[in-house]
Parts: structure tokens; sequence; C-alpha cells
């Protein structure tokens, strides 16, 4: 009898049928084991949720009903209709897990979005073991080879006190919900006052609830009128270039923080003076390192570069095919995280 | 022992930085100049040759160091092709492949500062006379002691693709401010042909006007395009007006019986033009005329593809010279009798240009470009109108008591150019684009109906802003029905209007024409692909021409 897949694709979304459960769906389902709370992959409207404890609130926050949650500690066994569930920190945002699904002694997992970088504000990636693994591969291309985040996070800074030395304010762009605050954990408070848009505060509140320090951040709407905010920093989304929001902060100098910052194009059209390459998601040479200790005989690819990843895995030797999701785009600079709803 | 030296280019690389950094004139200029006053002639000069759009001579095959760096980072062509892709550069590619990741130098570690000139020298010139396997032997030794910017820079400098956005009249500024060598005495001497050596640097930067050698041009006099009502310059009765010609801009100079023809873009082409130079050489020596070659069939120009055929052809034969021969027109005396003109007034300077012309009649290579003048505005106006029909682009406008100013100054000659055809035509192919449009698509070929099928009609490139960029990538990627390599075929629904400056026949296209200058004028959201123009319609336009 021809061995069946443990998880397929379904229009709903990655489903495991004899669990009975969704991975990340993007449509209503009944159950929903969801990796992390950025919009992508975590929709609003599932009958029930599971999720790491870690990032419990968080998702919480972006798809309401916290009733219909249930958070899980990393590494602990959710058994469910014979289907062994458990999550692996995925070291991406916080709270953001890989979903190992074992079955008769199968094992399936899922990483979700990932990295192995350095991250003050969650818990480190985590390799498991398994016989398939479905990996994001956003940024699949050797091309993508992340510099050390400490190495980067100074440059940050010394960015900062130029800009603060000349008399500027500087304007950090990262998204609301984990890029933010990984930047913050990066800065040095001790350089200056730091803002932070509202859009990424309750956010980042959740974080400092949830045991996660970081260096505080007001809020320049609530300052008193006529604030002179020469000299600090400021974190936003993307989304605030040319708001009105910006214009309290007088003579500004922009930067922003993505991986997509790699691309010197894309640097350019971004019409930002600066670009950091700091991203959440894994390289190249982490992409790779991390299929190949998984032990995996079979690699299915998601995300960004998928097929490219897939035929470079086959000529390995590996059995490996992308897999064709909503999000099996192209890669481009909008894709790497999506904007929140207001919050 | 002897220190390790690094060959670097970081002080080179920081002034890219910077340059990259800003979109602000101001600070570019503020940049440069900090870099001349701090850096040794054998440095600076060779930045100035970088910054100016000199080239090295191309010394490795381009398709070798695609070859090679790929082999070297380990990844098959198709996978340094899907990064290219993604980049849009191949000497980008090659630095995020090669440099970078955690490894990499880091621009601060311990070594020896070795000059751009002496790593141009030492490091890239050699390679001109290595064979490939010492060629790939000394790139690969490059890769692993450069940052992943200064092999960016590199493979820039070796491909002959290197630019970060300064002009020739930019970098004169920086060196004025930090040399305190007036402008135009610094823009007159880096014209024309010149080598890269601390010896002409000194020479460049020497507070005494020294004298400039035989086939030095005059940096050129430029026109702002005109594009709001011409009245608002002023009076039409202060204007000389001329045809604007769709030829090649030049220089002719004879000092001390030396002839050179110089292109606008700086480069000799005396070898392509045998019939100019005997014109050149039956005038009086100590001269210098601004001037436009033409083809001309004795009557009329003939269209800039003919003269294209000569352009870059050495030593033309017979026959060609017999199907497209040229003239030039002169616009301008520049010098005469050795003295430099250029402080006179234009109706003084075009008045000695005369009397030159007249006294060599007989010179059937030569003829004096016909100044105009008009009363009012109206009747310049209708002298443009019949610029298409003359065989020109529109008028030039040239202020009557403007001097003869380098660079493009403002407010003294306008070019007031025709309206460009224009056509409704279908997005047919797309490409991705390169640089600042990597990985989207941005390069576009365009048909229109010939019966019930598409032909292609122009490519073009330019024309959208970012959110319609955006928006057509994203249709592109939605619609695309076949890839073939790069290129997709997309469905055929989005109509443009693409505008061009003039169109022939041609027997290389597959529609028959060919058009000059195409570009995307708007987005026709409200015209579907029936309503595209026709081959037959577009082919009424070449009847305008005669």
């Amino acid at each position: 009898m021809a061995k069946v897949d443990l998880l397929q694709l379904r229009p709903e979304g990655l489903y495991c049928e004899i669990g009975d459960f969704y991975i990340d769906p993007w449509r209503k389902v009944h159950r929903a084991v969801v990796t992390h709370a950025h919009s992508d992959h975590a929709r609003w409207g599932m009958g029930r949720y599971l999720c790491a404890e870690e990032g419990r609130d968080l998702l919480a926050a972006r798809v309401g009903t916290a009733s219909l949650i249930q958070g899980v500690a990393f590494g602990e066994v959710v058994h469910h209709r014979g289907v062994q569930v458990t999550l692996l920190p995925a070291g991406h945002i916080r709270g953001s897990a890989q979903v190992k699904v074992e079955y008769q002694g199968e094992i399936w997992i899922v990483t979700g979005d990932y990295k192995l970088q350095n991250d003050a504000t969650c818990t480190p990636f985590e390799l498991g073991r398994c016989h398939c693994l479905i990996t994001e591969t956003t940024f699949g291309l050797p091309i993508y080879r992340w510099r050390a985040p400490e190495a980067i996070g100074h440059e940050i800074n010394a960015w900062w006190r130029a800009n603060q030395s000349e008399g500027r304010t500087s304007v950090l762009l990262g998204y609301a919900l984990g890029k933010t605050q990984r930047l913050l954990s990066l800065l040095d408070p001790s350089i200056g006052p730091i803002y932070e848009h509202g859009s990424s505060a309750k956010l980042t509140e959740i974080y400092r609830a949830t045991g996660c320090a970081l260096p505080p951040a007001k809020n320049p709407t609530q300052e008193p009128k006529g604030t002179d905010f020469a000299g600090s920093m400021v974190l936003a989304p993307p989304s605030a270039v040319g708001s009105s929001w910006l214009r309290r902060f007088g003579d500004v100098r922009t930067a922003q923080a993505s991986g997509w910052m790699q691309i010197r194009g894309i640097r350019r059209r971004g019409a930002v003076d600066r670009g950091f390459v700091l991203s959440d998601h894994v390289d190249w040479p982490s992409l790779l390192s991390v299929i190949r200790e998984s032990g995996a005989e079979r690699v299915l690819t998601t995300h960004g570069y998928a097929a490219i990843v897939s035929r470079y895995l086959v000529e390995m030797g590996l059995d490996s095919t992308p897999l064709e999701t909503p999000f099996t785009g192209e890669a481009n600079a909008e894709e790497e995280e999506v904007e929140p709803a207001p919050v | 022992m002897q220190r390790r030296r690094r060959w670097n280019l970081r002080r080179f690389s920081q002034l890219f930085s910077a340059l990259d950094a800003t979109n602000k004139t101001q600070e570019k200029v503020a940049a440069m100049a900090d870099y001349f006053r701090s850096s040794p002639a054998e440095e600076a000069i060779w930045a100035v040759a970088f910054l100016c759009g000199q080239k090295l001579p191309s010394m490795v095959s381009r398709t070798k160091i695609r070859e090679w760096a790929g082999e070297t980072a380990g990844v098959p062509d198709w996978l340094f092709e899907a990064c290219y892709d993604a980049v849009g550069d191949q000497s980008e590619t090659i630095s995020l492949l090669l440099g970078g990741g955690e490894s990499s130098p880091r621009s601060g570690a311990q070594t020896d500062e070795v000059h751009l000139g002496e790593w141009v020298e030492s490091r890239l010139l050699p390679l001109a006379d290595d064979g490939e396997q010492d060629q790939k032997r000394k790139l690969q030794q490059l890769w692993t002691q450069l940052t992943p910017q200064e092999i960016f820079l590199m493979h820039k400098l070796l491909g002959g693709g290197f630019r970060v956005g300064v002009s020739q009249d930019l970098v004169v500024r920086a060196l004025g401010e930090a040399t305190g060598v007036p402008v135009p005495i610094l823009a007159h001497r880096l014209m024309g042909k010149w080598k890269p050596t601390p010896e002409f640097f000194a020479q460049l930067i020497s507070p005494d006007a020294g004298a400039t050698h035989d086939r030095q041009p005059y940096p050129f006099c430029l026109a702002h395009p005109i594009s709001e009502d011409p009245a608002s310059i002023g009076p039409a009765s202060d204007y000389l007006f001329e045809w604007k010609w769709d030829g090649i801009r030049c220089q002719a100079i004879r000092r001390n019986g030396i002839l050179s023809l110089w292109s606008r873009g700086e480069e000799l082409v005396n070898e392509a033009f045998p019939e100019v130079l005997r014109t050149l050489e039956a005038l009086p020596d100590g001269i210098t005329l601004d001037a436009e070659i033409l083809a001309w069939d004795g009557e009329r120009p003939m269209p800039f593809t003919s003269l294209q055929r000569r352009l870059g052809r050495k030593n033309p034969g017979k026959k060609l010279l017999s199907e497209v021969p040229v003239v030039l027109v002169a616009y301008d005396l520049l010098e005469f009798e050795g003295q430099d003109l250029r402080e006179l007034e234009l109706d003084r300077r075009r008045e000695l240009l005369r009397r030159l012309t007249e006294a060599h009649r007989d010179l059937r290579g030569l003829r004096i470009s016909e100044g105009m003048q008009f009363a009012e505005w109206p009747e310049a106006e209708a002298a443009r109108s019949r610029a298409r029909e003359m065989g020109a682009e529109g008028l030039m406008i040239k202020g009557r008591s403007s001097l003869y100013q380098g660079g493009r100054k403002r407010g003294i000659w306008w070019k007031w150019k025709l309206d460009p055809f224009t056509i409704d035509a279908v997005l047919l192919y797309a490409q991705r684009g390169t640089g600042r449009r990597a990985s989207l698509y941005t390069d576009y070929t365009f048909a229109v109906w010939r019966g019930e099928e598409l032909l292609p009609i122009a490519k073009a490139y330019s024309g959208l802003n970012d959110e319609e960029i955006a928006e057509v990538d994203a249709f592109i990627r939605k619609n695309t029905l076949e890839s073939f390599g790069p290129v997709r075929s997309v469905k055929p629904e989005l109509v443009f209007e693409i505008a061009f400056e003039s169109i022939q026949l041609s027997s290389r296209h597959k529609s028959g024409i060919a058009v000059r200058f195409p570009r995307i004028a708007r987005w026709r959201r409200d015209k579907s692909a029936t309503e595209a123009d026709t081959l037959d319609a577009v082919k009424a336009l070449l009847a305008t021409l005669r």
C-alpha cells in the first residue's frame, strides 16, 4: 500500500488528514496550528488555534479571541488522534515555532519562517531531525549570506551617533512585529532617546510583558507640543514614509533594516538614505546546513525562491519539490513581512 | 619581517559609498572635494578618470569572469543566472557570491594602504597580458583579499560599467573646491584625451593657466530643453534661431597643422570622416568650429541611421563614402587665428564665422548653419513646424548676446524640439530590468496590429513612475503566457502610448519599420488591446516625413 503523505496541500492550507488540523491555513478551518503571528501565517477566524506559549499573547493581539488559543511549551508533545505534534523554536520572531508532526515513527517538520542568527527577543532556533522537511526559502539564493547581527547593530548605533552629531533625527524603518523589537534590542539606549510608532508599541509591550527585556521607547505623539526630536532614534514601519506622522521629527536621516537591503537596486529604489542588511529569515548557507542536518530525505520548499532551491537540492541528490502555496510568488521587497492591521 | 600588504581600494571605496549614499549635489561635491584634498596625486587622478567616465581597456572576458566566479563560489551556471536575475548586475552578483557573509575581510583590518593608481597599474592592467589561467588565479586571489564592495568596484572598473551618479561637471566643481583653480579652466584642461598620470594631475590643478595642447577641445556649450511657453524666455528678437540637426555634434580643430574632430562624447572621430578632415585642412590654421557632422544627400540630411553606418567605421571604403557622404555644418566659431573667441557675444562670433565660410564658399563639404531671426514668437513657431520637412528635430534658440559657456548653463541656449510621434501599442513581452530596477519587470516590448496578429514595434524602458512599474510588474507575473529564458510573453491586454522621435523603413525588423528613441508617454488604461494602433496607421506616419 502506498504510504499517504502526513501533510498535504489543500485549498485551505497545509493539512494533516490523520490529525485533522491545518498548519498556517489561509482560509477559515476548524483547527489551526500557527507558526507565528505575522499576518500571512496567522489569520483571523479559525475554530481553534494552537501555538507556542511564548507567542500566545502576540497571536491573541493579532486574531483576537484569546480564549480559542491554546499555548504549549516548546518541546511539549501534544497527542491528537494518534498524531504527536511538537512545537520547536524557529528563532524568527518572538513565539515563532516549527511544527513537528509524528505518526507511527514518520516525522515531518514544517519550519515556518526561521533564522539561525542571534536574536535576543526570541528563543533560538532548534534543529529537529525528520524524514520530510517543509522549509521556507524566502532568501533561497547564494547571494544571501548574512553578516553577524552584532556587527549590524554596531553599524546602526554608529549611524545614529553620526546623525546625532549633525543635529538630525534617525528614522529606522522595520516591520512592526518582530523587526522593530529586534532593532530595539540592538540599540544602545545611552546614545539618546528612542521613540516608536504606535503600530508597534502595543506589540512591544507584549514582548516586555512576556519576559523580553527591551530598552524603553516612547510614543512621540504623547510628547508635549514643540518637543525637539533632534538626535533621537525613531523606529517606524515602512508605511510611515511620507506620512504626516514623520514630519514632526524635522531634519531626518532614514534607513531600512531588511534582508532585501542586500541588493543595491532595491536599496536605492527604497528612497531611504541607508540600508541595513538585517533579516529574520534563514540565509543560504544556514538553509543548506539545516537541510543537511535535519537528515530529511525529502524536502518541500515554500515562499520566495522555492523552485530554485528545490532544483538545487535535486541536483545534490535529494528528493525535493516546491510546494505551491498562494505565497509561492517570486520574492519581492514587500513580501518579507506583511504590514499588520492597525491595533 | 615584512608586513603583509592587503591591496585595497579602501579610500576609493569609501568615496563610492559616500557618493552612492546621497542624491544631493552639494553632498556629492563635498565628498569628492574632501577626497581630492586628502589623496595623493597618484590616487586622485585615477579617481578623476573613473568618475569622468574613462574606461579601462577590456582585458578579461566577461563570460570568463562569470564562469570563474560561479566555479569559485560553487554555484552552477543556472543558479548564477537566477542570482543575476535577482540582482540585475553582474559585478554586484559576483561581489555577493564571493565577498560578504561573516568571514569577509573588514575594511578596518590592519593593512598597509595602497593607492588607487598603484592598485590599478599593478593589479588590474597587467591582466591584459596574462593568459586565462593566470587571469583566473589572480582574480581568485583578489576575491579573497577584497571586501564585497571592493569586489563590486573592481568588476565595475574591469567591465567598464563604473557609474556613481556624478557628471564631469560635478567632478570639476569638486576639484575647484579642493584646489582653488577656477572651474572653467579645470573643465577645459579635462577635455579631450589624457592619461591618468600624477604629472597630468599636477598640470590639471596648477594655478597658472598653462597653454592648451594642439588637440584640446573646449567644453561644449549645451542647451536646455524648452517645455513651457517659449515667450517666457523673453522676446523672440533677442535670439538667433537655427535648425536642430540630428547628426553628430562635434568640435573641428586645426592648430599647428594638427587636425582634430571631437565628438560630444569626447571621442576623436578623425578616422571615420576623412572628407571632413580634408575640408578642415583647407581652412586657415588656429581655428575651432562648433559644428554638426551630417549625412547629406546633396539637398537634405539623410536619416541618422545612415550616419550611424559611418560612425565607428575607421577608414571607410569608397562605396560607403559615396552612399553616405557627410558635410560639416558649422554653428559657431570658438577660435580664430589662434585666439579664444568664447568671451565674444554670439552675434560677433557668427559674423566672424560668416566671413570665414564666405571666404571658403568653394568648399563643398562645409556649410554654415542657417541663422534665422524672428520678430515674434508665432513666426518662430511656424518655422519650427517646418522642421520635419527640413529633416531637422526642431529649433535651437541661442541668446544673441550669449558667450560660449561650457556645460549646460541655464538661460542662454535652448532646444525646442518638435512634439514626438505617438502611437498606442500593446505590451507583449517583458524582461527584468537592471540596476535600480533589478528584479522588477521593466523592459517592455510593444506591438501593434497587422490583421489578427500583433507585431513588435518598439522596446522601451522608461516613462512609468514607481507605482505604475510595480503595478505592471504584478500584472506581468500574473499574466505570463510563456517564458523564454529571461523573457516572458504576456497576455496582450495593457495599452501604452509610445512616443518616438522618428520613424523609417527597416528590413531588419519584422514590422518593416524602425522607430528612434521610443519611450512610454503614458499608460492608456482607457483603452483595450483591440483599440491599439495598426501597422498601417504607423506606416502612415512615414509619409509625414517627406
